[in-house]
């Protein structure tokens, strides 16, 4: 390997990365999503989504849902890492289960009249959207599903004027009558 | 309303402290006082079961507490300002997250209405310091000061030790509140490290050790900090099994030096006998040490016929560089203790006769020889004299960061655990005089030596007036050669020898230094005067610097250069201006 002079051993990996959803729960306490999020920028992950708030209040507990990217063993490292952080109680990779649901909630806002604003609510019925707010030239569709269904609409909205959309991230739970 | 006046648990946030470091047997406390923690310093005056050592820059507390940790077992305990004291700290704080040092750090804030309004000497010292600690806190309100003082303790103490930092601003110092003695209940329960390997593994493990035909150990600082029982279980399980043995930089006297399976260091300035037998072995041990990129050089290439089990408290280390086929999470001295029972209920030590004569003619090689040199003092010559002369001694080492530190790991022998005090993860020049002080703290009696560089000293030099008011008898060993050592030998062989501001054109008189600071300045040149200095230099019970002029241009080897496996060592013989030239990559740059 021809590498540049450097004490540090420069290696190309090539792995393929993957994707995977992790739910972590975690005391709810001041600075823990700042730790958790200051561990995948410091440590050089990816954060595809995140999805947190309190889930328990009187135990002071949150879940925090992430998709991140990654090779097999970086997205191993990542679980570690959360895992061994003081305030995190438990990691779950969602992925690996292969028992879990994923739904992601948008709010898309649509500008048209005419035949676009006809065609926008016949897809947004299509697609089990329901509007949220309406005026006489626009829409805001609330849609809730899998990541992939919410790019689908975002993507048929496109040319009939969408304007913005505003997206949760993805929130995860497994089937089945277990907890996490 | 209950009246809580004569309650003795109703105390100031300030008294809480201290009393907290009373209830956790803190003797020995470093740090800089100013405005954000001077309610603490005020209780600290008025007491005297906790000793207040006063440094001359936080960073030198930092570093003075690692080194009391390091040569104790126990925490080390940091008191800092607000502001500027707390941001001292931060590589200190760094250097004890890399190499697993339990620290406690309290930090002085502003008041809590402050927070927020970039107050006078205010900083984000939890923002700041939550990448290099273990875990922090800010304390709001003084009623949580006690519960967070105990876990703080815990959390540094226990799994993989390291730094955590206790952020009290200046009004819960004043309020009061109630004080409770450390409990169970203080701490997260979602924290719990796993110190008992799974008997399964355990057996996996077992049974991969009994069938190797060419095994080595490779140790590392899990089992100096998992403490001394630890050591004496490696040390019987190299008897047991008759395994070679290397270590890590900071595994380094886990296993005596003088013992018969040791090979030496390992990595990139290991011995020659260490990294071939780590390259051919078909059963590797790892206990304590992370495969970190110094140790494995290449790792597409490290150790590729061998399988790796690897015992670690933290499961974030196993996969993390290198694929184990047995990772066992646990404490090191807790799973040797089972994997030494269970290797002598059921497993009997394999024959690796031809494996130790393989070893035997790699030692051969005596990698570690230099040319001898009557005119001139080579820095591996004043290393192996200064072994000679205080072997046998009660001496505890520690080291800056560069070619002095490579040569004291190759040539000074260490037969005992907690002896050798070095920053191997972060390489932090300016880490050994002040953890010599606080080495010298904690063993008063002993003989504590740094062994430095003309330029990794200067950056905390400051610390020897620290040693000289505290009467610390520290000998601080100069191996003088006027550079950046380690950076020229880099630049020479990496960047073509361009020695681009690594020679430091104006270094201090060091004998004079020391005078000025109160100390004792020796200074030797000729090899001759050499043993009758150190003799000296160890008969002064007062803080010495020793300026031990070596040759300038000196070179650190055996060497793994860039991008090279373990049987691609550089030796000292081969290393001729062309050999170096065609090992490193890019080798027209040497020419």
């Amino acid at each position: 390997m021809n590498q540049p002079a450097s004490a540090y051993f420069l290696e190309e990996r090539h792995d393929p990365n993957e994707t995977h959803t992790l739910s972590v729960l975690v005391q709810n306490e001041p600075g823990v999503l700042a730790r958790v999020i200051g561990l995948f920028s410091g440590r050089g992950y990816n954060i595809e989504s995140l999805t947190v708030s309190e889930t328990e209040s009187q135990k002071h507990l949150s879940r925090i849902t992430i998709v991140t990217t990654g090779t097999p063993m970086v997205i191993e490292q990542i679980k570690h890492q959360l895992d061994r952080m003081i305030p995190v109680y438990r990691v779950v990779d969602m992925t690996l289960t292969g028992r879990s649901i994923e739904r992601e909630l948008a709010m898309v806002k649509v500008r048209g009249t005419g035949d676009h604003r006809v065609e926008a609510l016949r897809l947004a019925d299509a697609f089990r959207a329901r509007v949220i707010d309406a005026t006489t030239e626009s829409f805001v569709f609330e849609i809730t599903g899998n990541t992939a269904k919410i790019n689908q609409f975002i993507d048929l909205m496109r040319p009939l004027g969408l304007v913005e959309v505003s997206r949760t991230g993805v929130a995860a739970i497994g089937r089945g009558p277990e907890g996490m | 309303m209950k009246d809580k006046s004569h309650d003795p648990n109703q105390m100031t946030g300030a008294a809480m402290i201290v009393r907290a470091l009373i209830d956790h047997g803190v003797q020995h406390l470093f740090g800089y006082p100013g405005g954000a923690v001077l309610p603490i310093y005020d209780e600290i005056f008025q007491q005297s079961e906790v000793e207040h050592i006063l440094v001359r820059h936080e960073q030198g507390a930092g570093h003075a507490a690692e080194g009391y940790a390091r040569s104790t077992g126990k925490p080390g305990v940091v008191l800092v300002t607000s502001g500027p004291g707390a941001t001292n700290m931060v590589t200190a704080l760094t250097d004890a997250l890399m190499d697993s040092i339990p620290l406690v750090c309290i930090t002085g804030q502003v008041p809590t209405h402050l927070i927020g309004n970039d107050a006078f000497q205010e900083c984000d010292t939890v923002g700041i310091t939550r990448p290099c600690t273990k875990h922090n806190w800010l304390v709001r309100n003084v009623n949580d000061l006690a519960k967070v003082l105990h876990e703080a303790f815990y959390v540094a103490t226990s799994g993989r030790p390291g730094p955590v930092v206790v952020d009290v601003p200046k009004d819960v110092q004043f309020a009061v509140g109630t004080y409770h003695p450390p409990r169970k209940s203080d701490v997260h329960i979602s924290y719990s490290p796993r110190v008992k390997g799974e008997a399964a593994q355990i057996r996996k493990a077992v049974a991969l050790l009994a069938s190797a035909k060419r095994p080595v150990i490779y140790s590392g600082g899990g089992v100096i900090n998992s403490g001394p029982e630890a050591s004496r279980l490696l040390r019987e399980f190299a008897e047991v099994t008759g395994f070679p043995i290397t270590s890590t930089l900071m595994g380094l006297g886990a296993y005596p030096a003088s013992g018969k399976n040791w090979l030496g260091m390992l990595g990139m300035h290991g011995t020659y006998e260490a990294n071939m037998t780590m390259h051919d072995c078909d059963v590797m041990l790892c206990v304590g040490a992370r495969f970190d990129d110094r140790i494995t050089g290449r790792i597409d290439a490290f150790s590729p016929g061998s399988k790796k089990i690897h015992i670690d408290i933290d499961p974030s280390s196993i996969n993390k560089n290198i694929r184990v086929d047995v990772p066992i999470i646990g404490d090191a001295g807790n799973v040797l203790g089972d994997l030494l029972q269970v290797f002598k209920a059921e497993a009997k030590r394999p024959d690796i006769k031809a494996w130790w004569q393989q070893i035997a003619q790699w030692r051969a090689r005596n990698s570690l020889s230099y040319r001898k040199n009557n005119d001139i003092i080579l820095p591996q010559y004043a290393i192996q004299r200064l072994f000679e002369l205080t072997r046998g001694k009660d001496t505890y080492i520690t080291t800056e960061v560069g070619q002095h530190q490579m040569w004291a790991a190759q040539f000074y022998g260490f037969e005992e655990p907690h002896r050798w005090m070095t920053s191997g993860g972060l390489g932090t020049m300016g880490y050994g005089l002040p953890a010599a002080v606080g080495v010298q703290v904690a063993h008063p009696d002993s003989l504590v030596i740094d062994i430095a560089g003309d330029a990794s000293v200067q950056m905390t030099i400051q610390e020897m007036s620290t040693a000289v008011q505290y009467e610390l008898p520290i000998k601080i060993f100069i191996l003088n050669n006027q550079y950046m050592g380690m950076v020229r030998q880099w630049q020479q062989l990496l960047h073509g020898n361009r020695l681009s501001h690594s020679y430091t054109e104006a270094l201090p008189d060091f004998v004079k230094l020391a005078e000025a600071y109160g100390g004792v300045g020796l200074q030797v040149i000729k090899p001759a005067d050499l043993d009758g200095a150190i003799k000296e230099m160890i008969a002064i019970k007062r803080p010495v610097l020793f300026d031990c002029r070596v040759a300038a241009l000196e070179n650190c080897f055996p060497m793994i250069p860039s991008g090279k496996a373990h049987n691609e060592m550089l030796l000292p013989e081969e290393a001729t201006d062309e050999a170096t030239a065609t090992a490193f990559a890019g080798g027209k740059a040497l020419v």
